[in-house]
This record gives structure tokens, sequence and C-alpha cells, in this order.
């Protein structure tokens, strides 16, 4: 009688040992499951990425180069830019110099301030600036325009008719993109150190001849060149991720936003990252 | 009926749609296999399309067409199988020789796909300027004549794809297509989101186009009016296989459940059934 009302008891005990077990090992292999898939979309994504910039790369400089859409590009992205880079480049180095003014006084420093404005403009200022402003506006607008045309077949339809999709449509903005962002960041260098003349001789009282003096003292050519090719990589950059994106964007407008997103954000990322690293090849 | 298991291809007048020495194969697909992810969409698709001939692909939402036909085109990788066109192997074929390949083809897309930065006659005569090379204004002279014989005026070719509406741009779409006298012609969709009447003139016109082109077309649709106007041979696609392959006069007794609940769009029959079993 006691071990008949006793089994029922060590059996439930087993049953519910048996289903906490049951459901740990689950969440583990759920776990595993999303660990796996994770890193598998991973490896996808970065190898989709290698072969999208190779085949990229290879269609830019292999015939037929079509140099109209190279020209529409290098207008879009250089010459509309302008603006835009102008104005951020003029701000940044008008609130260098001020900035620089405030901290230097303390220690009786103020002519190191062209100094600071020429090598902060011209070494990082003015080709990280005017990269993320490009992302954010050709960067969006690639991914927007490729991925409406993946959307509505536009991209298919290029194939048909013969024409190379990455000849007819990523190459020209890549070679836009790699040849204008040094050309805009050189304009930004100049209007970058025209904002900092302009508050240090109307606003902090410096000599013209000083200010301008201080500042070819402080210029070595490598400033600006390593400027220059940050600017390079910074445009194929913003130029790929917004191709990449809007190539492979989903179906719908859901799809073309997310893309644009994603171009935009990437393209960010990447030039932070790729900026530190030059700076280290560069300068370290 | 025969048609109760679709993994079992059926067809109508065997005979009458393989390939003869007298009637070659244009295209030749065989067991051809397409999965995305867990999805098979293609499971093993056999078809053979004569050259000359107009065969239209029925099927519902999802069945496959669409992937068949880009398999064909080459936008999509078959897994498996072969593709042969004029007997040649198309399947992983290199950039050239697929260049080669897609210079037969023509395509008129669902949504016509215009390029919309492009004029109308740009875009008709984009293949001829950007894939061929020829001289823009003796492209434009082709465009104008195609746009002619799709029923436009040369004044719509100065027009962009966003200025006309949907039933003329389907017409820019299929002038596009023909532009450079292509061997082959697909059509995807033709029909679909245009009113009955420009239905029709678009059925019209492919059938026209086709005739006067002596090409070899390949129709995707469910717009069974449309089939029956434009096809010579139709086959069923049914989860990824061709259940049905026969001539378009044999599509009203076809023998089997499946073409037949189709055909006539039945809410009950074996599809439905199908889809409730999951």
């Amino acid at each position: 009688m006691d071990s008949s009302s006793e089994q029922p008891v060590d059996g439930t005990k087993h049953n519910g040992f048996q289903a906490k077990l049951r459901e740990a090992l689950e969440y583990l292999l759920d776990t595993c499951e999303s660990i796996g898939k994770t890193i598998v979309r991973l490896f996808n994504g970065v190898g989709s990425l290698t072969y999208f910039i190779l085949r990229a790369i290879v269609h830019s400089f292999m015939p037929p180069i079509y140099f109209r859409l190279i020209l529409r590009q290098l207008i879009d992205i250089g010459y509309y830019s302008l603006p835009v880079v102008g104005m951020t480049a003029l701000f940044t180095g008008m609130v260098l110099a001020l900035q620089s003014y405030t901290g230097f006084t303390r220690f009786n420093a103020e002519s190191a301030i062209a100094g600071v404005v020429v090598l902060s403009v011209t070494r990082e200022l003015a080709p990280v600036l005017a990269g993320l402003m490009v992302a954010g506006r050709i960067g969006a607008s690639i991914a927007a325009e490729i991925g409406t045309m993946r959307v509505t077949e536009q991209i298919d339809a290029l194939s048909t008719l013969s024409v190379n999709p990455f000849k007819y449509l990523i190459a020209p903005r890549l070679i836009a993109g790699t040849v204008m962002l040094p050309a805009l960041v050189l304009v930004a260098d100049i209007i970058g150190v025209f904002g900092g003349y302009v508050v240090a001789i109307y606003s902090l009282d410096f000599s013209p001849g000083t200010y301008l003096s201080q500042t070819w003292s402080m210029l070595e050519p490598i400033d600006v060149i390593s400027g220059l090719i940050k600017a390079a990589v910074f445009g194929l950059i913003v130029a790929l991720m917004g191709c990449y994106h809007g190539y492979y964007s989903q179906r719908g407008a859901q799809g073309v936003g997310t893309a644009t997103t994603n171009a935009v954000v990437t393209a960010s990322i990447l030039i932070l990252i790729f900026n530190y690293i030059l700076t280290q090849v560069f300068f370290s | 009926m025969s048609g109760a298991n679709p993994a079992q291809p059926v067809t109508v007048g065997e005979d009458a749609t393989r390939c003869s020495e007298l009637k070659p194969c244009k295209m030749q697909l065989s067991g051809v296999r397409k999965a995305f992810g867990g999805n098979h969409v293609l499971n093993g698709v056999d078809l053979q399309i004569k050259a000359g001939e107009s065969l239209v692909v029925i099927g519902g939402s999802g069945s496959g067409k669409s992937v068949m036909l880009k398999c064909i085109l080459g936008l999509i990788y078959p897994e498996e199988g072969s593709i042969l066109v004029d007997g040649r192997e198309t399947v992983g074929l290199d950039t050239k020789g697929r260049d080669e390949v897609m210079k037969k083809f023509g395509m008129l897309f669902q949504g016509a796909a215009l390029f919309d930065s492009l004029k109308v006659w740009e875009n008709v005569a984009f293949g001829l300027i950007q894939g061929r090379r020829m001289d823009r204004r003796q492209a434009k002279d082709i465009a104008v004549e195609k746009l002619k014989a799709v029923g436009l005026k040369p004044e719509h070719g100065e027009l962009y794809p966003a200025e006309i509406s949907g039933g003329m741009q389907k017409r820019v779409g299929l002038a596009r297509a023909i532009a450079a006298n292509p061997e082959i012609i697909f059509f995807d969709e033709p029909t679909t989101g245009l009113d009955p009447i420009m239905a029709d003139v678009i059925n019209d016109l492919i059938v026209e186009c086709v005739r006067d082109l002596g090409a070899t077309a390949l129709s995707i649709t469910h717009d069974m009016a449309s089939a029956r106007k434009i096809a010579d041979k139709v086959a069923m696609i049914y989860q990824g296989r061709i259940i049905w392959h026969g001539h378009v006069q044999d599509l009203d007794s076809p023998d089997n459940d499946y073409v037949d609940q189709f055909i006539h769009g039945r809410a009950v029959g074996p599809i439905t059934d199908d889809l409730k079993r999951g």
C-alpha cells in the first residue's frame, strides 16, 4: 500500500525532471540555432559584399565604359554636394577657431590657433565631415534609386537588354564617388580654413598677416594629401554601400527604406573606422 | 481523372508538344530545380518549346512561373537541370556566352519596367544604343517605327514613362521587347492591371508582333482570356512542375482535375484541397 502510494510520487518527480531537462535542452538548442544562424548570416553577408566589391571594381575598369553616365554622376555627387559640404566646412572652421581660442587663451597659446584650425580641417574634419554629409546625401540617394530599380524589375530589364547592371549602374557611381569626394574635400579645406580666418580676424582680432603666415608654416603637403586619400576611400565606401544595399534591396517600399537606412548607417560607421586606420597609417 | 497526382506529368497530344526535326526545339528545360532556403519553387521542370510557337504557361500565384522565366533568362541560377536555347546549354554560361544568348531575347515585364529617367523613345532604343552600340539617330528611327507598331505616335516618344498611362506603358514595354527583332520573346503577366479592353488590345498586339517577327513566344499569365488569345500551346505549372502541356484547343477538355479547376476558377477542387492539407 505504501509502496503503491509512493510510486506515483516518484514517477511524477521523474517526469517533472525530464520535462525540465527537455525544456532546458530545447532552450539550449534554440540559442545555439540562433547563434549559428547569425554566424552563417554574417559570413554570408561578408562573402556577398566581397564578391560585390570585386565585381564592381573589375567592371569599373573593363569596357564598355559609360562616359556620359560617369559625367552625370560626377555632377550629381560633386557639384550638387558642394553647397552642403561648403556650409559644413565653413561653420566647422569658424567654430574650431572660436573653441580653440576659448581653450588656448588659458595657456597663452593663441598663436597655435591657426595651426590647430588648418591641421584639424585638412587632416580630419574636412574629409570625415564631407564623407558623412555625402553619405547622407548621396549614399541614401544611390540606395533608394537602385533599390527602386530592383523592386520595379528595371535591373532585370537591363540584363534582358544585354546591358550589364554592374557596368551601367554601379561602376559610374563608384568612379564618381572616388573621384569627386577628394575634389569636394579640397574645396572644404579652403573654405574651412577661410572660416577660421574670418573668425580669427573679425571676431578675435588676429592680425591677418600673422594668422596666414602661422597657417602656412604649420601646413605640410602630407596634411592635405592624407586628407585627399582619406576622401577617395570615403567616397568609394559611400558609393559602394549605396550600390550594395540598393542592389540587394528586398521587395516593397519597406525594403527600399531599409536599404537606404543601411546604406547611410554602414557608410558612416565604415568612414569612422577607416578614418582611424588611415590616420594610423599616415601619422603613427 | 488522371490529374489527381500532380507529380505525374500529363501531356495531351504528346507528339504535338515534342520537338522534331521538322519543328526543332527553340528552348528545352529538363529537370530544372530551384529553391529559396527551404522553399522549393521549381521541382524539376521539363518543358519543350518549338521554334515559332507561342506557349503560355498558366499557374497560380507562387507556382514558380516567374522563377522559371528568370532561370531561362539567367537572372536566377537553377540548382539542377538543363536549359537549352537553340541546342546550347545556358546554365552556367560565362558573361560573354550569356551576352550572346541574351541577344536572342526580348522581354515584356509585368510592370513594364521602363527606366523612368529616360524618355519613352530612349527606353525603346535602350537595348540598341547601350547593348548593341547603335548610333542614337538610327536607334531613334527604329524606336519610332516600333512605337508605331504598338499604336503609339512619335510624339509619345518624347514623353517620360511617368507621363503616360499604364496601358501605354505596357505598349512601350512591348515596343522595347521587340526593338531588336528578337528570336524569342517573353511576356510576364502582360495584361495584369489593365482594363479588359486594354488587355485585349495588348493581346492583339502581342499576337501581331510575334507573328510579324516569326518569333518564339513564352508567356506566363493567370488571365485565361489572354492565354486563349495568344497561345498555340498551353502548359500548366503546379508546385514547381509542369503537370499539363497541350494545344490551346485541348484546354477545355484537359483530362486533369488541377487544370480543370484552374481554368474554370473554381473555389473547390484538388488545388484548394492541397492548400487545406498544407
